[in-house]
């Protein structure tokens, strides 16, 4: 392991503070926790929090997508591990306005019991709660650490719309309800060319061959579902867009947004031939992107791999919500 | 059959070090079917009940949520919440009761609810289910503890890391049975209690 860090334990807390130090414009830390809130309390006056959260070693997310605009507070659990339910309750009072709080998590089992019990521990202090379980990866239906499918890079879309909306002063029950239409119009693919290495294990993940890939790996290196020999970004991009069309019937008619998300190892230049070949291959569903992104921003710590994420935008305003001006580190 | 702060803080403390002792035993179990660290979690968190017990809580209510945030916030994984879970429970009984069956009942329905497995699924959920009428019945002995914790062994996992490993999991003793174990026999222990 060759890893630019200085004790594994402290990866964590170190990287926390580096992050609300240099920028202190955006989040700062929510003392006792490693969790971190808007430093911008007047952007959140009389609004419903959006507080989102998981394992560490996926940078940007969550803490990047805090700011006006977009998240309320982000609760950073140690690498690839949950936070505690103190530690996200900390941040359901740090940023409860007395309008309630709503939670975006990740479909991971451990994920799914502490932001519940977080809501359980909100609810003995009649804060309204309320929440949603991102399960975005197409891949496979149950995986290491999942009931169901797992949630991946297509969460930020969530964040993202979540945020706009509360920004614009939604009601709890108005996000909750949006949150449930928004959900199952996600769906993301991912393919990997070598797993991540968790600071604390030393070792990544799995092993693939020089010349190998594998399809619909997790973002904790969780098994996919083939692999086979590398191959032109073409013929990555027909796999994954055909996976998607099983799923979502891509449609001419419709409108989507798109998101071509590293992995943490593959550089941009490889990110934009990809999202190249995407494009030709949307065009042959007669399907231009109304909103596309392309970058690191839902890791797995050094894992190179890229997915490949279309959100079908089923209300116009779902696309305002998503062109909304946000002020955070990442978005 | 009916809990206090004194009866309270002697269970723990029996479970605290029960679970000290057998700490590697425990993780020694986790080893082959989950992540290896069940009793160190295990042993964090109860050291850390420990410390808060030291200042006498005001009431039971108080104790068990005392003992609920100790065990939240330090234990971790599956663990911290399952049986932050059971206390948590048991702290909004016992503003109605402090009957230890039915304050069990009420921690076992939360066990349930949160982790979503049934009996049969070779977790904690098991031993729970096999002793808690026991305890209502006045029938609760070492050796129905040591049964129904020995019972998950051929049993095949359908919940939690475990479950991943299906058919492999047979022959293997659930690690959160046998410390759900302990917490029993610290239960039986408690003079005064059952």
């Amino acid at each position: 392991m060759k890893k630019i860090i200085n004790d594994p334990h402290d990866v964590v807390p170190e990287m926390v503070n580096g992050m609300t130090r240099a920028y202190p414009q955006y989040i700062e830390k929510i003392e006792g926790t490693e969790a971190v809130v808007r430093s911008d309390k007047d952007s959140m006056k009389g609004k419903v929090g959006i507080v989102s959260g998981g394992g560490s070693g996926h940078e940007p997310t969550h803490a990047g997508y805090v700011g006006e605009g977009m998240l309320s507070a982000a609760v950073c659990g140690q690498v690839f591990t949950s936070p505690t339910p103190d530690q996200i309750y900390a941040a359901i009072k740090a940023v409860n306005q007395g309008q309630g709080v709503f939670l975006v998590v990740k479909n991971y089992s451990g994920d799914v019991m502490n932001f519940d019990m977080a809501k359980d521990l909100a609810s003995m202090d009649n804060i309204p709660v309320k929440s949603i379980v991102v399960d975005d990866d197409i891949a496979v239906e149950n995986s290491l650490y999942t009931q169901g499918r797992r949630g991946v890079a297509g969460t930020i879309f969530m964040h993202k719309i979540l945020g706009a909306v509360a920004q614009q002063g939604a009601s709890l029950d108005e996000i909750d309800a949006l949150a449930h239409k928004v959900l199952p119009n996600i769906k993301t693919i991912a393919v990997a060319l070598s797993a991540a290495t968790n600071p604390e294990v030393g070792k990544p993940g799995f092993v693939l061959k020089d010349d190998e890939i594998e399809y619909g790996v997790g973002i904790h290196s969780e098994p996919g579902y083939r692999r086979e020999k590398i191959k032109p970004s073409k013929e990555l991009v027909e796999e994954l867009v055909g996976k998607l069309n099983n799923e979502m019937h891509l449609d001419g008619n419709k409108k989507y947004a798109c998101l071509v998300n590293g992995m943490g190892a593959t550089p941009l230049m490889e990110q934009y031939i990809f999202a190249n070949d995407v494009l030709n291959k949307l065009q042959e569903f007669n399907i231009k992107p109304s909103f596309m992104k392309i970058g690191n921003y839902m890791t797995s710590i050094d894992m190179a791999g890229i997915s490949l994420t279309l959100f079908e935008i089923k209300d116009a305003k779902w696309l305002d919500y998503l062109n909304y001006p946000v002020k955070t580190i990442a978005w | 059959m009916t809990l206090t702060v004194d009866t309270l803080t002697t269970w723990m403390s029996k479970f605290a070090e029960k679970v000290e002792t057998n700490k590697q035993f425990l993780s020694d179990l986790d080893t082959p079917i989950g992540d290896g660290d069940h009793g160190f979690n295990m042993d964090r968190g109860m050291k850390a009940v420990e410390e808060k017990l030291a200042t006498k809580p005001a009431d039971v209510t108080s104790g068990f949520k005392i003992i609920a945030m100790a065990l939240i916030s330090t234990v971790g994984g599956a663990s911290g919440p399952l049986y932050g879970t059971a206390f948590l429970e048991m702290a909004k009984k016992s503003t109605t009761t402090n009957d230890i069956g039915e304050l069990l009942d009420a921690a076992l329905a939360g066990i349930e609810m949160r982790g979503g497995a049934k009996p049969g699924d070779k977790t904690m959920v098991d031993v729970w289910n096999a002793l808690v009428p026991d305890v209502k019945n006045g029938t609760l002995t070492e050796n129905r503890i040591t049964e129904a914790v020995a019972a998950t062994k051929d049993m095949i996992a359908r919940k939690g890391r475990a479950s991943y490993l299906g058919e492999r999991s047979k022959g293997h003793v659930d690690p959160g049975s046998q410390s759900s174990g302990y917490l029993f026999e610290a239960l039986l222990e408690t003079e005064g209690l059952l």
